[in-house]
């Protein structure tokens, strides 16, 4: 008897606490993904310091210091630290302001997918039927294009800009988190709490999205680093074909777009932007490997 | 399994379906007059307008439109090219041996590397060697294929000078295109050098659009592997007193590559899309450069021909890989 008096009733808080403890022993454990923690977290802070530590403007060109190369070789200056564009601009200067748009870009991209494919998933798995038949034979319709050249055909559609172009990845990768959400969702479905909280006299809605959602979001996470990731691959690759961001925006797909042409001339212009490009998806796909093994249940070694 | 090929096929059909009329209304909905959009024309008087709507059917109700579209779709009639002037299928089958070139090039240097590199990894599980494979498929998976294929440029053809640029064979050989494959083709013509001229041009495009693939598939192997390895009838396997070579290659290999193929299959339409990129930047005549072309050019009949005919082979390889799955995985099946 004493004893039952003894043990705490566990509030949600203290709850969550203790699952916020466990999920950062497990994601700690694995090296690649703290790295890649550390190497996002520098670039938010470099994308939002950007006009602070940007040593020139991202769009003054130096007539007098056209294709500048790095300061460390032969006609390098200081001034310009990673060198100068074709036009005289700053390329260290343009890659950080850069990092804005590509932080935004998956922001953006992510969000959109992210909300759309829940809401639509929910429905599909929750209602099942004749709605589900039809959203799913709607995303099969989506997913039987390759992503970049849906995107780009929408691009051609709406027209080359990096809003239209980040709409239309943001549709080509919705499909993933729709079927993801619905899977979760028939299975979470059936279980006893879901009953449960049906019998108490819940609504659809609050069954949906505060019952059922909150236990379907470890794959979710995953899915949203990989499209963080995706979203910023495919816009550049977009502003690489001329239909993404438009010049003279230093995003760095665009920039390797103007610096094409100089490839055997002027190394520096096409290296440094591409580098950046791959950096940031390799920390963001070195954390959502951590994320995976600290959310799945399977992986984790007991 | 005949069973399991129709429900499969029933499955597509109205997936097929959705796709063309997708296809079909993409026209419609660009901004401007589809009249203007479809003839290529800007400027006409309206007595021209009037003929070019009624010639391309545009002045009939839109659902006999699209059944008129579908009725050519099945027939082999995709439209005709703006700018050309020639058919759009005849067009696409002209180009598409490039892309499947330089595709079965490019899976074949992913398969050929990545299954060992997975294999290899998943046995010696945390070790040095393991953790320096998974990495650099890490590094391959995230990679820009576009900058990738530019620093490969200018380290061979820049300062090496060891591989061409673009295109697919020197300028100094000619000869008919006979099954559309340049490594064939460039074989039956008998000039020589023009075997080595079309492999030189054919590596780095290959290299650029395997990548990918390549580290999907080892990071895919390995993980199959593992999962494979810690099974029961592995521990027997072993316990019997198989040799480890026995143990891998003939029963855990067997089982993990199951899913491989899935994902192999699947690398099909990213290899598509990976075709867009690499053809652009090495100027190869293939579908994926047609259709970048073609956006720019605004040449709406071909880019929606183009989509449907894309989205059509990558439904059509999704369905051979599912039968395949059928194939050796029985469970599926039911």
């Amino acid at each position: 008897m004493a004893d039952t008096a003894k043990t705490q009733p566990v509030t949600s808080a203290a709850l969550r606490r203790q699952m916020l403890a466990e999920f950062w022993f497990y994601f700690s454990e694995n090296r690649g993904a703290v790295i890649g923690l550390f190497v996002f977290l520098a670039l938010v802070i470099v994308a939002v310091l950007a006009p602070v530590i940007a040593p020139h403007s991202p769009f003054q060109q130096y007539r007098d210091a056209v294709l500048v190369p790095p300061f460390w070789l032969a006609g390098g200056n200081a001034s310009y630290l990673l060198g100068t564009d074709p036009v005289g601009r700053d390329i260290l200067s343009r890659l950080i302001y850069g990092a804005q748009y590509s932080l935004f870009i998956g922001l953006f991209v992510t969000t959109l997918s992210l909300t759309g494919g829940i809401l639509v998933g929910l429905i599909a798995g929750y209602y099942r039927g004749w709605v589900d038949t039809v959203i799913m034979r709607l995303m099969d319709i989506i997913l039987a294009f390759p992503s970049l050249l849906l995107a780009l055909v929408l691009v051609a559609i709406l027209g080359p800009s990096l809003t239209n172009g980040m709409i239309a990845i943001a549709l080509t990768l919705q499909p993933h988190f729709v079927r993801l959400t619905r899977a979760a969702v028939m299975a979470e479905k059936s279980r006893d709490y879901v009953t449960a909280a049906r019998l108490a006299g819940a609504g659809p809605f609050r069954l949906m999205f505060r019952t059922i959602l909150p236990n379907c979001t470890a794959p979710l996470i995953v899915q949203a680093t990989l499209s963080f990731s995706n979203a910023i691959l495919d816009a550049a690759a977009l502003g690489f074909l001329g239909m993404g961001a438009q010049p003279p925006a230093p995003e760095w797909g665009t920039m390797l777009a103007e610096a094409r042409e100089f490839i055997l001339r002027a190394w520096w212009v096409v290296t440094f932007p591409g580098l950046a490009i791959l950096i940031t998806v390799l920390a963001i796909n070195l954390m959502g490997d951590g994320l995976r093994d600290a959310l799945d249940p399977k992986m984790k070694r007991s | 399994m005949f069973g399991f090929l129709l429900r499969r096929i029933a499955v597509l059909i109205p997936t097929f379906i959705g796709v063309s009329i997708i296809a079909f209304a993409f026209i419609r909905l660009l901004p401007g007059d589809p009249v203007a959009l479809l003839s290529g024309e800007r400027v006409m008087s309206p007595e021209r307008h009037a003929q070019i709507s009624a010639q391309l059917g545009l002045d009939r109700p839109m659902v006999i439109q699209y059944l008129d579209y579908l009725h050519g779709v099945v027939t082999g009639d995709f439209g005709t090219s703006i700018v050309s002037k020639s058919p759009i299928l005849k067009q696409f089958l002209a180009l598409f041996p490039a892309t499947v070139e330089l595709s079965f090039c490019a899976i074949l240097i992913a398969v050929a590397l990545g299954i060992p590199a997975g294999i290899i990894a998943a046995i010696k599980r945390g070790s040095a060697i393991d953790q320096s494979m998974m990495g650099i498929a890490l590094v391959g998976y995230s990679m820009p294929i576009f900058w990738w294929g530019l620093l490969l440029i200018i380290l061979f053809s820049g300062i090496l000078q060891w591989t061409p640029v673009s295109g697919r064979i020197s300028l100094m050989f000619y000869f008919p295109p006979v099954t559309g494959f340049m490594l064939i083709d460039s074989l039956l013509s008998g000039q020589k050098g023009a075997f080595s001229s079309a492999v030189s041009h054919l590596i780095l495009p290959s290299v650029v659009l395997a990548t990918i693939p390549l580290a999907v598939i080892a990071r895919q192997t390995r993980s199959a592997m593992l999962e494979v390895l810690s099974e029961d009838y592995i521990r027997t396997a072993r316990a019997k007193g198989l040799s480890p070579f026995r143990v891998v290659s003939l029963h855990a290999l067997r089982n993990a590559m199951i899913p491989v193929i899935t994902t192999i299959g699947l690398q099909i339409g990213v290899m598509l899309a990976g075709a867009i990129l690499t053809e652009t930047i090495f100027s190869w005549p293939g579908i994926g450069k047609w259709m970048v072309d073609s956006v720019f050019r605004r040449d709406y009949p071909v880019i929606q021909g183009g989509l449907l005919l894309i989205a059509g082979i990558i439904m059509v390889v999704n369905l051979i890989v599912d039968l395949l799955y059928g194939l050796i995985n029985p469970r599926i099946r039911h």
